[in-house]
């Protein structure tokens, strides 16, 4: 969101002012003076706050040795797990070349097969999620209540419950249509679509109630149908929190583990997380630096998404979703 | 909401776009632009071409009933956008259908087929299930032709699961399909045939590789295609010898349809339908092993709670299970609360930093994270029994593999509550905390009877979600160990196994799938789950009345 800055007025009173560098240099002084308090205090402040320092660090000492771990062993030349430490023992990029050039476990597809499922799912999840928060938001309808609340009862039960039910039907729809069948990227990505209108409705709706309504009445007034009110004025307003569900679906179906290992089986077709899963299992010591080099690669993404948008997904963690 | 809602300038700014320009006077009251209606009705098409294409493939399987859905979706797509009419149903449609298809039928699925005995002997209907057992019976009768014989599953269909076909190849060189189903010719066109006449290749079927047909012995050897007939009725079946041949021959275990008994013309057995197998009377000898799909009824619950193996497995697991998400939501919470509160100071700098850290553990997929604590936790290479100079078999030891399971997930699970409760403690006003030390409350008293209430009230539906979710923690559970270390000759229940670890192992961890018992196993933990969420609002809610 902008700064509310720009348009404040108490600013613009002090503006009218001119600014503080004023011509007898006495406010000059007085904000050196202010300058000096402030680093007395913040030197001081260290050695109050420096315990806090010590346990911090104890903290990211837990939470970060395992991923140095990652790092060091996936460029750990040996590339056993035996071989591997905090520190690489001979560091390079064999691991890498490894899983690159292994025709076994075709990296490179994984990790195309991961991308094509989460850009589509996630931009599924966006346009029928925001589509259905339009309709319970902006529109009156009979049944919307109930609507609402059906969709969120069907919530409660999650996906993973169902695997049993979902695979033996695919597999039943693979026999008609093999194109979504078991075994395909395009049929569990229709599962994952499954729940893009439901799985963020709240978070949607809870936004768009927040949009003021006189808009789309204004807008209607100079004549504009639904469809423009929806494309042209809602959906612009709406962006943060696209971008917020966004990221959560992102990440999510990036690491979803169980539906993905019910349905792919041939190695062509995997994502990225049953592919490195059998490449661990296949040797537990032997493959393990390719493993981590594979792990390193398919964290990037997310890591990287986490870091650069860290506002908009704390928002969506305290607001109920968990991984 | 962490996302202010737009300011009071954005709306503006957004009406102020509305108004008509200069340039552009009937903004609003101008049809709809050219580009929009080709768009949309070229969207239109494509959808109905989509699902006529989905129809016909249907109409040549001859599954009815999914045809007529098929046109009644693509009538409401007719009825909802090429009309003016029905405009929430416009932005619903696709959302709902997907809904309805995948998310709502698995769901009836599940319940449904927890009513029955759906699994490993029981995949067929009755009426599949004789003429298999009458096709498997046949012996070769003296004279008769050989087919060379390939095997092969319905192009799309799983190698390990789909349901195998003969192609064969009559003396003739007549190509034929060999089903559950009977005998069918395939069209020459596209078939490439080796030069015994053994088929290598067909449109619309995925031969198996040896190794593949190696992996599927066990379902080969109860495999035979149905000679039928114009009646309908089996006469005979065609079975394989060896990999490259088949013959065909005559039933030796007959159905009687008027008795409901299949006899074995060379021993004299006669099987009874009884618990959807065929039993031999009097109780001598196994069941065949084809037997069928019915309802049960309640038995796959009333197993589950008076069985005594099954009764004590599951409630070892259930115990585990409940122990498992509230010590994980505890132990996760109290940490991530810790350094919350350990950063919440004003003074201290660089919190930026700590916080994109911190936050590392929680951002990286779990597939990473919990292959890689298993690997850490491998006994003779691993890392922590390395540094510490410690040689506890951790996965292999109940106990210590619990540990090593709620460690991993304590790791996992606290950014994500340092995160909540950093949130959650700037909410909370500073001039609370100056009245509980004008009151003269130390910090640790501060903490404990003023912050932590406070903050239970703000996280307490998130403490419930995680707890839903790590109840069904799949993912960790089954990277981490697979269920087990299984000990004690259990070979089904692991020490660490959760309800959802164990449904999958009973659905698709071994070779006598169980589905209808799966599918009950995953109804009951929808119930608990539903149970304890509802008491732990109300709880949350009470909290929320005492403040």
């Amino acid at each position: 969101m902008t700064m509310p800055g720009s348009n404040d007025p108490t600013l613009g009173a002090v503006d009218a002012h001119g600014s503080d560098r004023g011509t007898d240099g006495a406010l000059d002084t007085k904000a050196s003076k202010v300058y000096e308090v402030t680093t007395k205090s913040r030197r001081g402040s260290f050695r109050a706050v420096w315990w806090r320092h010590a346990l911090a660090l104890l903290a990211l000492a837990f939470a970060l040795f395992p991923i140095i771990f990652i790092v060091s062993s996936a460029f750990n030349n040996a590339g056993t797990l035996s071989t591997s430490g905090l520190l690489p023992t001979r560091p390079g990029l064999r691991n890498f070349d490894a899983l690159l050039s292994d025709p076994a476990r075709p990296y490179w597809t994984w990790y195309r097969n991961s991308l094509i499922i989460c850009v589509v799912a996630t931009a599924g999840t966006l346009v029928l999620g925001a589509a259905a928060a339009y309709a319970f938001s902006r529109l009156r309808w009979t049944g919307r209540r109930f609507g609402l609340l059906f969709i969120l009862l069907v919530q409660m039960f999650p996906a993973v419950l169902a695997f049993v039910a979902l695979y033996i039907t695919f597999a039943n729809v693979g026999v008609v249509l093999p194109g979504i069948g078991l075994n395909t990227i395009w049929g569990l990505l229709l599962v994952y679509l499954g729940g893009a209108m439901g799985g963020n409705i709240w978070l949607f709706k809870g936004y768009f109630d927040t949009i003021p309504k006189e808009l789309d009445e204004a807008a209607k007034l100079d004549g504009a149908s639904h469809a423009r009110v929806f494309f042209t004025i809602i959906l612009p307003l709406v962006r943060p929190i696209l971008a917020t569900v966004a990221m959560l679906a992102f990440v999510g179906l990036w690491g979803e583990f169980l539906l993905a290992s019910v349905f792919l089986s041939s190695s062509d077709n995997q994502t990225l997380a049953v592919g490195l899963w059998a490449t661990r299992n296949a040797d537990q010591n032997r493959y393990f630096g390719q493993f981590v080099a594979g792990a390193l690669l398919a964290s990037l993404p997310v890591v990287i998404t986490y870091l650069l948008l860290q506002k908009q997904l704390i928002g969506g963690m305290t607001t109920g979703s968990v991984k | 909401m962490s996302q202010a809602p737009p300011t009071r300038d954005e709306a503006n700014a957004a009406l102020r776009s509305l108004r008509p320009s200069d340039e552009d006077h009937l903004e609003f009251g101008q049809r709809t632009p050219l580009w929009v209606q080709v768009v949309k009705w070229g969207l239109i098409l494509l959808t109905l071409v989509v699902l006529g294409y989905v129809a016909q493939q249907l109409i040549e399987a001859g599954h009815w009933l999914m045809v007529s859905l098929t046109a009644f979706v693509g009538i409401c797509v007719l009825a909802v956008y090429a009309t003016r009419r029905a405009v929430p149903a416009k932005y619903l449609l696709p959302g709902v259908v997907l809904m309805l298809a995948l998310q709502i039928w698995p769901l009836l699925y599940t319940v449904s087929m927890s009513f029955t005995n759906y699994g490993a002997g029981h995949l067929f209907t009755k009426e599949e299930s004789i003429a298999s057992i009458e096709a498997n019976s046949v012996r070769e009768v003296e004279g008769s032709f050989r087919y060379a014989l390939n095997l092969a599953v319905p192009e799309g269909a799983d190698v390990a699961t789909g349901d195998i076909a003969y192609l064969l190849t009559n003396p003739d060189g007549e190509f034929f399909v060999g089903t559950l189903d009977g005998l069918e010719p395939l069209a020459p066109e596209g078939v490439e045939a080796g030069p015994t006449g053994r088929i290598i290749s067909a449109p619309g079927w995925t031969i198996l590789t040896p190794q593949e047909v190696n992996a599927r012995s066990a379902d080969l050897a109860d495999f035979a295609v149905p000679v039928l007939n114009d009646a309908g009725e089996a006469t005979g079946g065609i079975k394989q010898v060896g990999l490259s041949e088949a013959f065909v021959g005559q039933p030796t275990r007959v159905h009687d349809p008027e008795t409901d008994t299949i006899t074995d013309q060379v021993t004299g057995t006669v099987y009874t339908p009884q618990d959807a197998q065929w039993v031999p009377e009097g109780g001598e000898g196994g069941a065949l092993p084809q037997g069928w799909r019915e309802n049960v009824g309640f038995e796959n619950y009333t197993d589950a709670f008076t069985n005594p193996t099954l009764r004590d497995g599951l409630t070892k697991i259930f115990i585990w299970n409940v122990f498992f998400a509230a010590f994980t939501v505890a132990s996760t919470f109290l940490l991530g609360m810790a350094i919350a509160l350990l950063m919440n100071d004003e003074r201290l700098r660089g919190k930026a930093i700590y916080r994109s850290l911190l936050i590392l553990p929680y951002a990286l997929p779990v597939y990473v994270t919990a292959l890689v604590w298993a690997s850490m936790f491998n006994q003779e290479f691993g890392l922590i029994n390395n540094i510490f100079g410690m040689n506890i078999n951790w996965l292999g030891d109940p106990n210590w593999a619990r540990t090593a399971v709620l460690l991993t997930n304590l790791w996992l699970g606290f950014p994500y509550w340092f995160i909540v409760c950093t949130g959650a403690l700037q909410a909370i006003p500073g001039d609370v905390r100056e009245a509980a030390a004008i009151d003269g409350a130390g910090p640790i008293r501060t903490i404990r009877s003023v912050i932590m209430p406070l903050l239970l009230v703000a996280v307490g539906p998130l403490m419930i979600a995680s707890f839903a979710f790590n109840f069904n923690n799949f993912g960790l559970i089954f990277l981490l160990t697979e269920g087990g270390p299984f000990v004690g000759g259990q070979a089904q229940i692991g020490s660490t196994d959760l309800l959802i670890t164990l449904a999958y192992r009973l659905a698709l961890g071994g070779v006598t799938p169980n589905f209808g018992f799966a599918s009950a196993i995953s109804v009951i933990i929808f119930f608990l789950v539903a149970v304890i969420s509802y008491i732990g609002f109300r709880q949350t809610k009470a909290l929320e009345d005492v403040n």
